[in-house]
């Protein structure tokens, strides 16, 4: 008979085996999500839309490295959060931000919000929009200022070098329906061939890098669904300008970063509720608020803030959307109400 | 139709390395070792003493409340009565028997005259003194499950839906004892005095679907087979009722309390065994699977059979084993030694040697909520770890962590790789350890404020 003595058994709680999904690949899949849109980037803005992302990654990745070691905690770089959190917050930022600036919205993102709360989970809002936010309110002229279309950033240099121009949702703000129609049609802004941000002017490729996260279940379809469909129905039907609300409701979702960040932003695990119900509320919320500031704010763009807004509400909605206890069906929640 | 519950994985199921292969019967071993708890309930009382000669079929080991009589299972004589490992952690006493190999069956075996005849009542005495339980792993005595379940039932509901990985041996019965299964339905169908009995199946039986409903035909038995969803825990027994019948059972509940009641494929067997035959539960059919197994196998083996023995007759374990499970491998027990016995609830024994368990250093939840939109009984898993982790003992409570069944299914899809249920299994100790601890301190205050009564009287 042979000895089984010897066998080193390491005897653990089950379950015995795991799915071959990890956080690394999930990271992973997101990043794979974001390049189509970075490639169209590159097209429409030149090379400086790669190397910020580049340089904004680095930064990122840097940070996390150099927090974790200096407060001797185990590495967490080869998750890959970092790299998103890093090609987000390039996202988010107009294509002639200077490298060092990115940097410093890197440290904001991943020290600041990130790392000091806990590191990867427990982040209470999101940390590339609230990079986004530093920056905007340090450095307003320069998050604020767009090259035109068709125009192609230096790699070195500064806002001063290029030719700007308004973004739709500058149009829109001023309600100069006119004016947006005669620079920009629905089908530019589809395909993206307009002013804005570093990553969101494409909305057909964001789509594209969304439905891919649905189909790999990285994310649920509920956020970005009800994220969009509202802003769509607020604006469809509360149009302004002499726009008809059909029309104010196509250049409403697809200007600015509402699939940037439908898809990528709200959709982060540690800043959006765990249940589908939940995400259903907390897409419904974002709409709200983006459209609010959007309509009333003083900024033409509501997306970064309605999600920063909404992320602070997650711990109430998911308090109040828990699964209905197994076994207990509605007539006998009622009873219990009675009594 | 397939049907569906809520939440649960979908796992490789594993089972292409032995679904094909028949039930061998072990070369009887030269020694085996009974331990006295193979069920539900307290542990037996040992019949037997070192040197007494024992049969097949005697009752070496009589119950106490909840729990189901021991039977030998096989010829010899008793070596010695003492404590051993078994399955389950721990030792265990245990009546060591060794085999003379003469396989005399016991006086105490009776086949009834006419097992069509019997009255209810005898049919569940039978199935008492056959000592049947559980055979899925829950190893709850059957008897009992039959006795409360009469007058309340009206689904009886078979459980062929094996959805652990790995597990075949209710699928080779299927294949190779269909009219075993056919013929137990029948009589629990006469115990429970329903007209039909349902037999759910993981679709990815077909063969064995269809194996049984050639019997059904043949004898144009009260039985339906109901192919269900293949998704993990589809065999768990709330699950399968809600599978089947689309009601759930409520907290803290039994299956009878929706009017089911639920019985494994081999269960069955044992029943049609003991009301045709009078044999008690005394072999068990044992998948040996898994990638540390030179050669896999579904063995038919006495229960009592020392674990190595069934190794051996795999051709032994590949180098770099690094773990043994007596069980599927989402809900089995790991096990620290080979020096196990076979049980009434083993239904498999599994060793691995390749990266199964994918442990990462230090876990990090990512909330993602997956662990949520799995959990069957609708818990929120990630919550609950939090809680259990700081010994928050009254949100571990208002977080239902007392209905969590410990399937598994959260932590085989966290990606974060969290130690959920070893976490789930901690915490629901400290809520026992707490309503233990809250009872203690209001007796003693109610013994204290009566004392005092009595005094100012």
């Amino acid at each position: 008979m042979t000895d089984y003595k010897n066998l080193k058994l390491i005897a653990t709680s089950n379950p015995h085996i795991r799915s071959s999904e990890t956080t690394r690949s999930i990271m992973l899949d997101v990043i794979i999500a974001m390049v189509p849109a970075l490639v169209w980037s590159v097209f429409c803005f030149g090379l400086k839309a790669l190397t910020l992302t580049v340089v904004s990654v680095l930064g990122c990745v840097f940070w996390e490295w150099l927090y974790r070691k200096l407060m001797k905690k185990p590495q967490s770089v080869g998750d890959l959060s970092a790299v998103v959190t890093g090609m987000l917050l390039a996202f988010v930022c107009p294509v002639t931000t200077p490298y060092w600036m990115v940097i410093i919205g890197g440290f904001f993102s991943i020290v600041v919000v990130k790392q000091l709360f806990g590191g990867i989970g427990k982040n209470f809002v999101n940390p590339a929009l609230a990079g986004r936010a530093f920056l905007l309110g340090s450095y307003a002229g320069v998050m604020t200022s767009w090259i035109a279309p068709g125009e192609k950033a230096p790699l070195f240099g500064s806002t001063a070098d290029v030719v700007t121009a308004a973004t739709p949702l500058l149009y829109m703000k001023n309600g100069d329906m006119e004016g947006l129609k005669s620079t920009f049609s629905v089908m530019d802004m589809f395909l993206g061939k307009t002013g804005g941000s570093l990553g969101e002017i494409s909305a057909l490729l964001l789509l594209v890098g969304g439905a891919y996260l649905i189909w790999r279940k990285v994310i649920n379809w509920q956020t970005p669904v009800a994220y969009i469909a509202t802003v769509a129905v607020l604006t469809f039907l509360f149009p302004k300008g002499s726009a008809s609300g059909l029309e104010w409701m196509l250049y409403s979702i697809f200007g600015g970063g509402l699939f940037l960040g439908a898809f990528f932003m709200a959709t982060d695990y540690a800043t959006s509720p765990v249940t589908k119900k939940g995400q259903l509320i907390f897409g419904i919320g974002c709409g709200l608020f983006t459209v609010l500031i959007r309509y009333f704010g003083s900024y033409n763009e509501g997306v970064c803030y309605s999600i920063m807004v909404m992320n602070l509400f997650v711990p109430l909605i998911d308090k109040y959307t828990k699964p209905v206890r197994f076994g207990v069906v509605k007539s006998d929640k009622k009873e219990a109400a009675a009594k | 139709m397939a049907q569906a519950f809520f939440g649960g994985v979908h796992p490789n199921d594993m089972k292409a390395a032995t679904n094909e292969k028949a039930i061998e019967q072990l070369a009887p071993p030269a020694e085996v070792v009974i331990p006295m708890s193979m069920h539900f309930g307290a542990p037996c009382t040992p019949l037997v003493k070192a040197g007494d000669h024992v049969k097949v079929g005697q009752k070496i080991g009589e119950f106490r409340g909840l729990g189901a009589p021991i039977h030998a299972s096989v010829s010899g004589t008793v070596k010695v009565v003492e404590p051993r490992p078994y399955s389950m952690g721990g030792n265990i006493t245990s009546v060591v028997i060794e085999n003379d190999f003469q396989d005399e069956l016991s006086e105490e075996v009776k086949a009834p005259a006419d097992p069509d005849a019997l009255t209810v009542d005898e049919m569940v005495e039978i199935v008492k003194n056959a000592g049947i339980v559980g055979m899925g792993g829950a190893t709850f005595p059957t008897h009992v499950k039959i006795s409360g379940g009469i007058g309340k039932v009206d689904t009886v509901i078979i459980n062929g839906a094996e959805c652990e990985p790995y597990i075949t041996g209710d699928h080779r019965t299927m294949l190779e004892r269909p009219e075993e299964i056919i013929g137990g339905c029948k009589y629990l169908a006469k115990m429970f005095g329903v007209d039909k009995v349902v037999i759910g199946v993981e679709d990815n039986k077909q063969n064995g679907i269809d194996a049984m409903n050639k019997v059904i035909a043949e004898q144009k038995a009260p039985v339906v087979v109901e192919p269900l969803h293949c998704r993990y825990p589809q065999g768990g027994e709330k699950q399968l009722c809600q599978a089947i019948t689309g009601k759930q059972v409520p907290p803290g509940g039994l299956p009878s309390n929706i009017g089911c009641a639920v019985f494994n494929i081999n269960t069955t067997c044992a029943i049609f065994r003991a009301i045709t035959q009078g044999m008690p539960v005394v072999r068990k059919i044992v998948t040996v699977s898994g990638s540390g197994i030179i050669e896999p196998k579904n063995i038919e083996c006495p229960i009592g059979t020392p674990v190595s023995c069934l190794l051996d007759a795999c051709g032994g374990v590949k180098d770099g084993t690094y773990k043994l499970i007596a069980g599927g491998p989402m809900m089995g027990m790991a096990q620290y030694t080979a020096d196990i016995p076979v049980a009434k609830g083993t239904g498999a024994i599994l060793a691995f040697c390749e990266n199964e368990e994918q442990t990462v250093e230090n876990p990090q939840c990512i909330r993602c909520g997956k662990c949520v939109a799995a959990c069957p009984v609708h818990l929120e898993p990630l919550f609950m770890y939090q809680y259990a982790s700081k010994g928050m003992v009254d949100e571990l409570n208002a977080a239902n962590i007392m209905d969590c069944m410990e399937c598994g299914a959260c932590a085989y899809t966290c990606p974060a790789r969290m130690h959920l249920t070893h976490m789930f299994k901690y915490g629901k100790q400290l809520v026992k350890n707490k309503m233990a601890a809250d009872k203690a301190a209001a007796e003693a205050k109610k013994a204290a404020e009566e004392k005092k009564e009595a005094v100012n009287k």
